[in-house]
Formats: structure tokens, sequence, C-alpha cells
């Protein structure tokens, strides 16, 4: 009874309120319209994303519309097996610009899929034993070197290591392994290597570095040593954030194009052997656009490689980012 | 200032719920009670900081000279400029110690260099900070003590020149000495402006308000002058939690 | 297996991971020493103030130092308020679980893994030959006046190519400003917009400026995205106009290393050309990692 007398106290009825004065109507005009702006600038990231796929796709678009670019480059004259000369068996080749333009992509895939594998095969180990090293191992002053020395690494411009590759590693690996062809699938991949390791490297560290301490020292109390708590608990914890980095990777190496332009002999041709020299797709693109006429079917042609690596990378990034954000569920109990 | 059946939820929790509090004019009111019990986010609500919060919805109102704080026609930004708020932990901005005080009035839109020089010292004076930091107005108010910066966030707040002034705990985070000038500046205050103040210090409540509050569990319990509050509560739970009981 | 065995397994495949890192290092320090040796006694100061002369076997790269300076500038210029900007709405403005935010957020991610050529393809399929051509015939130029490779298009392909990079870092910076500044400064009265131009911004700056700088790095050492877009093979004019073309020291590199005439005559200038190129874009790194890890720590001391 006081408790509510108190309460009346200070009460005063409610009446009409007025407008919303000028001064505010306008502050809150202003404020929507810059977040409005800043709403469309953000629209940004998407739209590039789309006019990259439709603008390239839109050059490339003339190969499924055009009859004579349909009868020079069907989809089966790029991936099926074509009598180029006759009495000769079927085969695969790549020369655009000649009498009878030639268009298979199988030797460009061949080619980036050789100069990939060698790189996956050098930098998949080296970067992920180097991040175990960093996450698991190392001191932690050496641990906080290493870090910008990667980024060092990865900072250096690709026509820098595409270089490196052409003049130092081509010499040294022609007179090291005997090769035939100064530059190959072998020295444009590990050229590639150097420009992937810092990317695996990163992503793997990450996500080792993600893997609660706990688990650590639960496998320690065990009895484990340090080397097998790093790989049987730390590492398979970390499995997808691993995976993810590879991915990365193999993206990253698909789509380079400076290193494997210059180190890799561009030479569009069918075998298995590492020390042929191959002609990758994202070479292909950088080699023949300067002196292509626009609009021809060679320009379509290039444009529609473009799109193809477009395609490539975009599904292994989904895969990436969908493995990233794995571990970080599986490791924190949470979706973010 | 005052509430009435004020409810507010987050998502389906409910933190308050049916509050009905007046904070009188030129009194300091104490929100005392267990944490949890709806105290700060009660007081937050005063001036629409949980406007922040994604996801609160509320029913009631809130009624500031008579007008509905919620109301359509009320702009957040003129509200905050009537009711100024001080936070548990000094929040000085990176800035300089005279960049803090003038920043409420920089973005009100003042630009007069001697009205801002006159305003900065006015409520450094009125915060008593004044002496202590008038020789180094250009410098970090980084660079202050504790409760130094918690003194500088209160006249930052009062160089908007509020009608009412929200404290979540103000001294919470300082030392006994920084504790009490704050409260000497509270009293201080009172006289020019409408307090209201959330601490879980129950001397603290005795000390420095004229009528507390007791809230617990989200709901209000018992509200009156603080003297009865502390000598002659009505309600048993207000008793046991004033007695140290509980919480 | 025995502990003691167990213990000295491990300690070889140990060694093996501290190999790995060890070899990445050693790669980095043999590819700069390989630079430095070769290159440093050519970086003169008439190699860096002269053009090329002698079909491109004699003479500096003055024009490309220039070029590539006026082709991040451009670039930087139109990728900062963009990714700023951008990194600002998925921050502070976007509400809570926005479906949109999370687009953008697939599409900035997905962005950073486009390969650089496609980035070229698409300069040339949307800048030059979309955008230029329309402004051509809006602009009534019966020649080809925009519809060309020139250094505009060349750094606004570039300004996308380094969009994910500002927004990343732009939005970590702002991760990085505490909550309390922004409820300061709203509860002052300040407006959304007050509050992230005159608490969050600032409190950001250090953050920001690193994405620039990584930004700038990165730009400056791409090829490929300017090969079909503007970058010139040999042009000692220097650029003048938006539509010029222009030399520059990465797509310099490429030319001197695979087209030159007569390879030992040019090897000192490419060595050269590569070692101005590797010191600029790493002392352009080092600032970017000198600038974070001075926030990082003065961040770690104020809490």
């Amino acid at each position: 009874m006081d408790r509510q007398a108190v309460m009346q106290q200070g009460l005063a009825e409610t009446i009409p309120v007025p407008r919303l004065s000028p001064e505010a109507r306008r502050r809150q005009l202003r404020e929507k319209a810059i977040a409005g702006f800043i709403t469309l600038m953000a629209f940004t990231g998407i739209a590039a994303l789309v006019l990259i796929l439709v603008f390239v796709a839109k050059e490339a678009l003339a190969l499924f519309t055009e009859a004579e670019a349909r009868h020079e480059a069907s989809l089966s004259k790029m991936f099926l097996p074509q009598v180029v000369r006759q009495n000769r068996p079927p085969a695969f080749v790549w020369q655009p610009v000649s009498g009878v333009p030639k268009v298979s992509m199988i030797p460009l895939f061949i080619g980036t899929l050789k100069t990939t594998a060698v790189s996956m095969l050098v930098a998949v180990p080296v970067g992920v034993f180097g991040a175990l090293y960093a996450a698991e191992f190392a001191p932690r002053r050496l641990r906080e070197l290493l870090k910008p020395v990667i980024e060092l690494l990865a900072g250096i411009p690709s026509v820098v290591l595409g270089f490196f590759a052409l003049m130092v590693m081509a010499t040294f690996l022609q007179d090291t392994l005997g090769l035939n062809t100064r530059l190959n699938a072998v020295v444009a991949g590990l050229g590639l290597a150097l420009a992937i390791v810092p990317v695996i490297f990163t992503v793997a560290e990450d996500s080792l570095t993600a893997v609660p301490r706990s688990y650590r020292e639960a496998s320690l109390a065990l009895g484990a040593t340090p080397w097998e708590t790093a790989w049987k608990v730390v590492l398979p914890a970390a499995a997808p954030g691993i995976l993810a980095a590879c991915v990365l990777g193999f993206g990253r190496a698909i789509g380079e194009t400076m290193i494997i332009l210059m180190a890799s002999g561009n030479a569009a041709i069918v075998s298995a052997n590492l020390g042929d020299s191959v002609r990758s797709l994202s070479a292909t693109i950088a080699a023949e656009m300067g002196e292509v006429v626009v609009g021809s079917t060679h320009y379509s042609l290039l444009f529609f490689i473009g799109v193809q690596l477009f395609l490539f990378t975009f599904v292994l990034n989904m895969l990436a980012s969908t493995w990233t954000k794995r571990v970080v569920k599986k490791l924190t109990g949470s979706a973010s | 200032m005052e509430a009435r059946e004020l409810t507010l939820r987050y998502g389906t929790k409910t933190a308050i719920s049916k509050i009905s509090l007046a904070i009188l004019e030129r009194q300091v009111t104490a929100l005392i009670g267990p944490s949890g019990c709806g105290k700060s986010t009660f007081l937050r609500t005063l001036n629409r900081m949980n406007d922040l919060i994604p996801g609160t919805n509320h029913t009631g109102t809130i009624l500031l000279d008579s007008m509905d704080i919620y109301d359509r026609s009320v702009d957040v930004v003129d509200l905050r400029r009537r009711v100024g708020m001080v936070f548990q932990k000094s929040n000085p901005f990176p800035k300089s110690i005279f960049e803090n005080v003038a920043y409420g009035l920089r973005v009100g839109g003042m630009k007069d260099k001697n009205e801002l020089n006159t305003r900065v010292e006015k409520s450094l004076r009125g915060a008593a900070l004044w002496d202590e930091v008038k020789d180094r107005l250009n410098e970090s108010a980084l660079g202050l003590s504790g409760g130094q910066q918690q003194r500088l966030c209160i006249a930052r707040a009062m160089a908007v020149e509020p009608e009412v002034l929200l404290m979540d705990e103000p001294a919470s985070a300082l030392d006994p000495i920084a504790t009490a000038k704050i409260e000497e500046l509270i009293h201080e205050l009172k006289a020019q402006y409408t307090i209201a103040i959330v601490t879980h210090n129950m001397q603290q409540a005795a000390r420095v308000s004229d009528r507390t509050a007791f809230f617990y569990m989200g709901e209000l319990v018992e509200c009156g002058p603080t003297e009865q509050i502390f000598t002659n509560p009505r309600e048993k739970r207000t008793e046991d939690y004033v007695t140290g009981k509980f919480g | 297996m025995t502990h003691a065995s167990r213990r000295a397994v491990g300690l070889a495949l140990t060694s093996l991971t501290g190999l790995a890192a060890f070899l990445m290092v050693a790669m980095l320090a043999l590819i700069l020493l390989d630079v430095i040796a070769n290159g440093a006694s050519h970086v003169t100061w008439t190699f860096l103030s002269q053009p090329p002369s002698d079909g491109m076997m004699g003479g500096g790269i003055f024009p490309a130092i220039i070029g590539t300076a006026a082709l991040t500038l451009l670039m930087t210029l139109a990728v900062m308020p963009v990714g700023v900007l951008t990194a600002v709405y998925l921050h502070e403005y976007a509400p809570p679980n926005s479906r949109f935010a999370r687009w953008v957020r697939v599409a900035v991610v997905n962005l950073a893994g486009v390969p650089s050529i496609v980035f070229g393809l698409f300069g040339l399929g949307f800048f030059i030959l979309f955008v230029g051509k329309g402004m051509d015939r809006m602009l009534g130029h019966e020649e080809l006046y925009w519809a060309q490779p020139g250094i505009l298009w060349a750094s606004l392909t570039l300004a996308v190519l380094t969009l994910p990079v500002v927004i990343v870092s732009t939005e970590e910076a702002l991760r990085a400003v505490p909550m309390d500044h922004r409820t300061a400064s709203l509860a002052l009265g300040a407006t959304q917009s007050q509050t992230l131009a005159r608490v969050v911004l600032p409190g950001a700056l250090p953050g920001i400026l690193t994405g620039a700088v990584l930004a700038i790095s990165r730009g400056a050492g791409e090829v490929a995205p300017i090969l079909f877009t503007g970058a010139a093979y040999f042009l000692p004019d220097l650029p003048s106009r938006l539509n010029s073309q222009f030399m520059h020291l990465g797509y310099h590199t490429y030319v001197l290393a695979t087209q030159s005439p007569d390879v030992e005559a040019t090897r000192p200038l490419l060595y050269a050309t590569v070692l101005v190129l590797l010191l600029l874009t790493f002392a352009l790194n080092l600032v970017a990692v000198i600038i974070r890890t001075r926030t990082r720590r003065k961040a770690a001391g104020a809490h």
C-alpha cells in the first residue's frame, strides 16, 4: 500500500507527444543514407565474383552459339581424341593457330595436372610438417621468427619465383637429374611448390594451433611422447583444417600462371614423363591472349579455359571453407 | 523519469518483468539486488542501450517528462543526450583528456572553441577532476589512474548536460579511496542531476542514495526511502538481502 | 615397442618436421642470396633513373618503377574505400545472422581464390570491352580511347583482386576495437556513423593501414592480371593519362627473363630488376608486419 503510494509520487499522465523534431528527422535520414551506402559497398564483393564469371563466360559464349566456332571447336574436338593426320591413330593436340586448328584441351589438362602433382608432392609434406614443427615442437622464439619468414616467402611475387625457377632451379635440376629438356614439369612444379608451401603452412598452422591445449596435456599425461601426441592426437583433431590447407594449395597451384609460363617450357605434349615440357591451362591463356584476334574462335577458347579455371578453383575453395568451418565447429563445439 | 509495467525479454528469456519504478528528480536512486537480478538491464533500458543487443523486446512504457522514450517520435540520439550513462568499467576513448570530455559536445555539433573550452572545464570541475588534469588536458586519457578515468567518464557524460545520469556500478573496479571520491562526487551531483545508480555494495547504496529499489529475479521487490529499506524493510526478501543472508 | 625406442622414433620424426621448416627458410634465403649476389652490383642510380636502351639490353628501369608506383597508387585509391566499407558493413552494420552478410563473406573467400589470370580475362572482358567500349560510345570517341588496355583498367582489375586482402585485414582491425568504445560513444548521444568515424575507424586505423600495405605489396607483384589490361613491353614515356599503357617491374622481369635475344647480356639487368621488385615488396611486407605486431602488443598491453 505504502509502496503503491511511493510509486505514484512521480507519476504524470501521458500527454500526446510531439512529432519527431526536424533536426532528429534529418539526422535519422542521414544515418539511413549512410547505412544504405555502406550496404551497397558491401555488395561489391558479390558483384565482382558474379561479374567475373559472367564476363569471362560471355566472351566464351561464342563457342556454343556461333556456327563457325561450334564447328571449329566443338566439345568433342576439345575433349575427345581427334584424327590429326591421315593414317595415324586419333590423338589430343592443341594447335589453335594452324591451317586446321586443333583445339584439344587434354594436353593442357595434362600439363596442369603434372605441374600441380609435382608441386603438391613437395609442398604438402613440407608445408604440413613445417606447420607441425611450428605449432608443436618449435621453441617459442623460433616460432615467432618462423611465421614472419613464411609470410615473406608468401610475399614474393610469383613472377620472381618463376624467374628463380627459370634461371637457377632449371639449370641445377638439369645438371643433377640429367633431363633432356631444361624447362619441364618438374622445374615448374618445384617453382610452384615455393608459391603454395606458404599457403599450406599458414592454413595448417592455424588449424593446429586451434586444437585446445587440454588435448595435448591429456595425451602427454597418458604417457605418449610429444611426437605421438602431435601425430595421433593433434593432427587428427585438426585434420579437416589440414585438408583445407591442401585443397587451397591445390587451387592456387591450378590457377598459378607466371611460374608455369616461365618455367614449364610451354610445349603441349601428351606424355607421362615429368621430364617433358608442359603447357598448362593458365599459361596458355597468358601466352596466347596477346596475339589472338578479338572475337575469333581461338579468343573464345581462351576465355573458355578461364571459365574452367574459375569453376575448378571455386569448387575447391568452397570445399576448403567447409572443412575449415568443420574444424572450428569440432573444436569449439559451436557453429560459427 | 519512470517505468511502468516494464518487461524486457532477450529472445524468450525474460530479463525483467513488470517493473514500475520512478526515478525522482534531483535525488539519487540506488538499484540493488543480487547479480543477475535485472538491475543493470533495467538501468540500460532507461536510455535504450539495450537496443544494441539483438533480440530484445519490451512491453510497458518508460516516461521521461511524460513522453514515452520508446515512442516513434523520440529519437534515440536525443534521448541519450538527455539521459547520460556511466559504465562499470571506465572506458575513456584513446584520445586526449580534453577530447574525451568534448566528445559528446562535438558529436552534438558544437564547434566554437571557446564554448568547448568552457564546457570542458566546467564538466571537469564538476567531476572534481579539474585540478588534477588541468595542466595535461592534451595528454592521453589512458595515462590517468583507474579512479581518475572513471571520473573522466562522469565528466564526459556531464558535459552534454543530461537531465538524468545513469551509473552502472561506477565504483566496482576501484580501490576504496577512489570509490570514496566517486561517492562524494555523486553526493554533489544530485543538486543538479537526477541519478540512478546500480550497485552491488549495500553500504554504498546506504551512503549515497536517497531512495533504494531492491530487485530480485527480474522483479522489483520493494522500493522506498533508503533509510526505510535498510532499517525497516517491508518484505522478508529485502530484509534477508540487506542483512546479508543471501546475495 | 619399448619406451626408449618410441622416443627415438619420435625424435627422428620430430627432427624431420624441423627439417621441413628449415627447408622453407633455406629456400627463402637461397632466393634472396642469389638475387642479391647477382643483382646488387647492378642497382645503380643510372639503373634506377634511366629508361631501358639498346633493345632492352642496357639502360635502366625508371619507367617500370614509375609505372608500378602509379598502377598501385590508382589501385589503392580504388580498393581502400570499397574494401574498408565492406568490412565496416560486415562488422558494424550487418544485422546478426544476416543472410546478405553471409553471402558477402562467401563471395570474398571465393574472390580470394580466383586465379590471377582469370582476373586478367575479367579486366579485358569487363573493363576494356564492356565499360571502355560503352564509355567510348557514350563520349563519342571515334577511335578507341577507353576501349583499349590502359593503366586505369589495369589498376581497377588489381583492385578487384586485392579486395579480399583489404576486407579481411580491416575486419580484423575492427574486431580489435573494444566494444566499450562503441557503447561509450553511443551513450553520449553519438549516432552510429559518428561513432564509426570518430571512434571505431581511428581505433582500427593501424590494422586498416596494414591491409593497405599488404594489398599494395600483393598488387605490385602481380603480373598475370595486367598482361592484357595495360602493361607494355617497352615504353620509355611515363604514363600521362588514365588510358596510357605503362611499364611494370614484374612484367619487365617476365619480358627480360623469357624474351631476351641474348640471355647472358640481359642477365645483370634482369637480376637487378628482380632485386628492386623484391626490395619493394619486402619493404612493404615488413612495414605491414611491424604495424601489426606493434598494434597487437599495444592491444595486449591495454587489457
